[in-house]
């Protein structure tokens, strides 16, 4: 393991107000499979980026060392003009267009300035033997499974004489066969020393095929460590083993009887037939209570929130609602609002806010009727009282006619809240509400939460920081890979208990 | 509203408000948005009326300035709901033409009441409006391939329902509507020698008018001020209502002296009062702005999406019907290429007038002003005796320029954040 080829040296990436990396080291040894792991937001996606130069060279500090030279990639063409190919978890296929046609995309076998279609397509089907794609090279990808889209990207880097190959989460979207499949696909390429990263939550997935593992927290490198012998408690333990350096706000919890209840809740994908999102959940949320929902990307969390606030996200939905001990159906987001349910999305730019409106028209929208005389709206009213949310969530602008757009993410998130506070909800669900948000907003969100919390409100609160779900939550489910693997009341969760159930139930290809 | 007021541990995390300067900076560029249409309408009328030496401003121009636009600013309110929510709509000049032809088929051949046939022309409108919006808002395919289709649809149904000629002429009341003025119910009254004669009646609506502008103003800056909201400064609130007194003051008195107020400048004066109110004021309006400011925000608070689309362009093709008659009864006769191209102007006068091209930004007033500004080019121009083909050069640079400052200040705007 002498030779490496990679090296990084202490990559620093800032956001405005947030540092995502500092000084990461990161280190790849020539031919083998090194595996990425930490918690949602620990910096793996950026540092790929930082790599592959979708953040150019400039834009971070810090060098990169490819087999032996200093990089400074300008962009995606001069990474891979080296060697280094990066698959996203979102693929990027032209869905249209034929499995040859996606290979060399950009890069066309033409003569003369026009394609040559018997060598684009012979070319392809060689590649598309070497990774194990039974098809035919004109066959549309649309028609391909995910599975075997995966595949044509590989294919795809093969044919950039890829050297260095990183995969960010290959296999969360993919069944087992195709996920074993996959890694063996992996083994076979890294005995033709082509090296491998990969990202991935699937902890035994990473045991089973890595060679070694860095593990990144907080956007630091923690620690690098050879897979032989390291086992997914350990790995686990360095991905959360934070301390509980955030302040929250004190609450002594005032808990009363059950006001929502779902029953055997299951989800399917509305674009991949067959897939389950949720299967058979079971939650309950009491007065005064703030419940947490932890699960890692892709398990479920927000499927299961939306398509729970009428049924705004998926299809083939079933199961039961029982509001206040009746059962209610919610077949619109209208319904769910009438029936006292708020739902505040982790996306607040695209599905919260109204970006070109201001402060008060955005704090009025999902509950206009309330301002309403016989479908007139008393603006006056309005101002009155998105006045009195600035103050009471104290939304640092200079008046409620100020564009929404222009606040800062804490104070949008005030904003989106205040929508959500306005509709007098018994239930908030509150998807992610400190994303993005510097550690002085974050510490008002939770007070506001808690406030909720007192006034009699019950709170289902989802997020991927364990610490705000362990500081704010008086119990916690758990969910993954679309099921309720646990609840814990908050005196015997830690995160790694929390960490542990996260992970269970995914299961590892054979 | 139930929580507490501001705890102690919030107020930690500093003051309220931003600094001054950035904050006037902004409301400036704002300023220049909104207000640079009615300059440029002012700049534009000024330069005319040099060019014309005053015929620009004469009684019976401006009198035809609002009776050849009326149709388009009619078409252009309906227009500018469809834009702010998102859409367009390029079928209106057929539809036009479809409506001013069944219109005159009842009237003419069948000898329908004309305030018969005038419900049931709206009621045709209403129901082209629900075709296309079913297929837009329900069904989902872009407005702009249902509306091209509707372009082609409903210029063959007219062609069907005329046989390829003209049907005409219309009875005396549809055409005093779109082409005739009030009667001088009370007479005339003097306004000394350098004026002449004027209509009284007229003159009195102009009072009632500006009283009506004065009064709703200031109670509406009252009501502000009584809850505490920031309103302009007062010599600029009343510089406003000056102007505004003066503008139409003088737009009346012109007409009352040369044969009354166009009844259509009556139509259109309600139909403008009643479709900024509704944009204002009225839920389903805010809820066309929610729809096409972000319509995913919009659908997760609850707005039926689909409901609010599907209305304007029930709404579009009410006013497409009302627009066809008031042409067809100008022209005195409905006519198989009849509104040809009204679609552009109506779309022109929106964005002229500020809509967004993204949606979820445009007035009511400003699409009016934005027509004005395409009429007085053309009457300007005709004036003083430049050909078509230099009109709609300007009209096309116009139209370029309105956009493009658009983009330029929202630019500006998002790069000084």
């Amino acid at each position: 393991m002498s030779d490496t080829i990679l090296r990084m040296r202490d990559i620093t990436k800032t956001f405005p107000g947030v540092k995502a990396l500092s000084d990461v080291n990161l280190e790849v040894s020539r031919g083998e499979i090194h595996a990425i792991c930490g918690e949602n937001g620990a910096g793996k996606s950026t540092l790929m980026k930082v790599l592959s130069g979708v953040y150019p060279h400039g834009d971070y500090e810090g060098d990169i060392e490819f087999d032996g030279q200093e990089c400074r990639f300008a962009g995606i063409r001069d990474s891979e003009h080296r060697g280094i190919v990066i698959i996203h978890q979102e693929l990027a296929l032209a869905s249209n267009l034929s499995v040859a046609e996606n290979i060399f995309l950009g890069n066309e076998q033409s003569k003369r300035g026009l394609i040559d279609w018997n060598k684009t397509n012979a070319a392809a089907a060689e590649l598309m033997q070497r990774v194990g794609l039974n098809e035919n090279p004109v066959t549309q990808v649309l028609d391909l499974g995910v599975g075997k889209q995966q595949l044509v990207e590989i294919a795809k880097a093969l044919s950039k004489r890829v050297q260095l190959l990183i995969l960010d989460e290959p296999t969360a979207a993919l069944n087992d066969d195709d996920s074993a499949h996959l890694l063996g696909l992996l083994r076979g390429l890294r005995e033709q020393g082509i090296t491998s990263v990969i990202i991935s939550h699937k902890l035994n997935e990473v045991l089973e095929i890595a060679d070694r593992v860095t593990i990144l927290r907080d956007g630091r490198t923690i620690t690098t460590l050879p897979a032989e012998g390291l086992t997914e408690d350990k790995i686990i333990s360095g991905m959360v083993g934070r301390d509980l350096d955030h302040r929250f706000p004190p609450h002594e919890p005032n808990i009363g009887d059950e006001v929502l209840r779902i029953e055997d809740w299951t989800v399917h994908s509305p674009t991949q037939h067959g897939r389950l999102l949720v299967q058979n959940a079971t939650l309950s949320v009491r007065r005064g209570e703030i419940v947490g929902l932890a699960g890692l990307m892709g398990a479920g969390r927000t499927e299961l929130a939306m398509s729970v606030f009428g049924r705004s996200y998926g299809t083939g939905i079933s199961g039961r609602i029982i509001k206040d001990g009746q059962e209610i159906k919610l077949r619109s987001v209208r319904e769910a609002i009438r029936h006292g349910i708020a739902y505040a999305t982790e996306d607040r730019k695209r599905y919260g806010l109204n970006l070109i409106e201001d402060i008060k028209r955005n704090v009025s929208a999902a509950a206009l009727g309330k301002l309403a005389k016989g479908g007139w709206v008393d603006d006056n009213e309005e101002f009155k009282v998105a006045e009195e949310y600035r103050r009471s969530l104290n939304i640092k602008a200079p008046s409620v006619s100020s564009i929404t757009g222009k606040l800062s993410g804490g104070n949008q998130q005030k904003v989106v809240l205040s929508k959500w506070i306005f509709t007098d909800p018994d239930v908030l669900i509150l998807d992610e509400p400190t994303r993005g948000i510097d550690v002085g907003a974050k510490y008002e969100i939770y007070t506001i939460i808690n406030r909720l919390a007192d006034e009699g409100k019950a709170v289902l609160l989802i997020s991927s920081e364990l610490p705000e779900l362990l500081g704010l939550c008086d119990r916690i489910y758990t969910l993954s890979a679309g099921r309720i693997t646990g609840e814990v009341p908050r005196a015997e969760a830690t995160q790694e208990s929390l960490m542990t159930l996260m992970t269970a139930g995914q299961e590892a290809p054979r | 509203m139930s929580l507490a007021p501001t705890n102690a541990e919030l107020a930690v995390g500093g003051g309220p408000s931003l600094p001054e300067t950035s904050g006037n900076g902004r409301k400036f560029t704002i300023n220049l948005r909104q207000s640079g249409i009615y300059i440029a309408f002012a700049a534009i009328v000024v330069l005319f009326t040099i060019l014309t030496d005053g015929d620009m401003l004469a009684p019976q121009n401006i009198s035809n300035i609002i009776v050849q636009n009326s149709y388009i600013l009619i078409l252009a309110i309906g227009m500018i709901l469809v834009i702010i929510s998102g859409h367009i709509d390029l079928s209106v000049g057929s539809v036009v033409a479809a409506t001013g032809a069944i219109a005159a088929v009842l009237m003419v051949n069948h000898h329908v009441p004309w305030p018969l046939a005038l419900l049931i022309t709206i009621v045709v409108g209403a129901a082209i409006g629900a075709w296309q919006g079913y297929w837009v808002a329900y069904f989902g395919i872009p407005a702009f391939i249902v509306t091209l289709a509707g372009m082609l649809l409903f210029r063959a149904i007219t062609y069907m329902i005329l046989g390829n000629r003209g049907i005409g002429p219309f009875p005396e009341s549809v055409r005093t509507l779109a082409n005739g003025f009030t009667d001088g119910y009370l007479g005339n009254i003097g306004l000394g020698s350098y004026l002449g004669g004027a209509d009284l009646l007229s003159v009195l609506i102009g009072v009632f008018a500006v009283v009506g502008i004065v009064v709703s103003q200031w109670r509406s800056r009252a009501g502000r001020v009584r809850y505490g909201q920031v309103v302009e400064a007062f010599p600029l609130f009343i510089a406003k209502i000056v102007i505004a007194a003066v503008v139409v003051m003088f737009v009346i008195v012109q007409l009352a002296r040369f044969r009354n107020l166009p009844w259509v400048l009556v139509l259109l004066a309600v139909l403008v009062l009643g479709y900024s109110v509704l944009t204002n004021r009225a839920v389903f309006g805010r809820q066309i702005y929610a729809v096409g400011g972000n319509l995913q925000a919009a659908t997760l608070s609850g707005v039926k999406v689909k409901s609010v689309v599907f209305w304007i362009f029930v709404n579009m093709g009410v006013l497409s019907a009302i627009a066809g008659m008031i042409f067809a009864g100008r022209l005195n006769q409905a006519n198989p290429t009849g509104g040809d191209q009204f679609e552009l102007d109506a779309i022109a006068a929106a964005f002229i007038g500020g809509a967004a091209v993204q949606g979820g930004v445009g007035k009511v007033v400003g699409a009016i002003t934005g027509g004005l500004i395409m009429g007085v080019i053309n009457n300007g121009m005709s004036l003083i005796g430049a050909q078509s083909e230099k009109v709609m050069l300007v009209k096309g640079a116009v139209l370029l320029a309105a956009v493009a400052f658009d983009v330029w200040t929202k630019r500006r705007a998002g790069a000084s954040r």
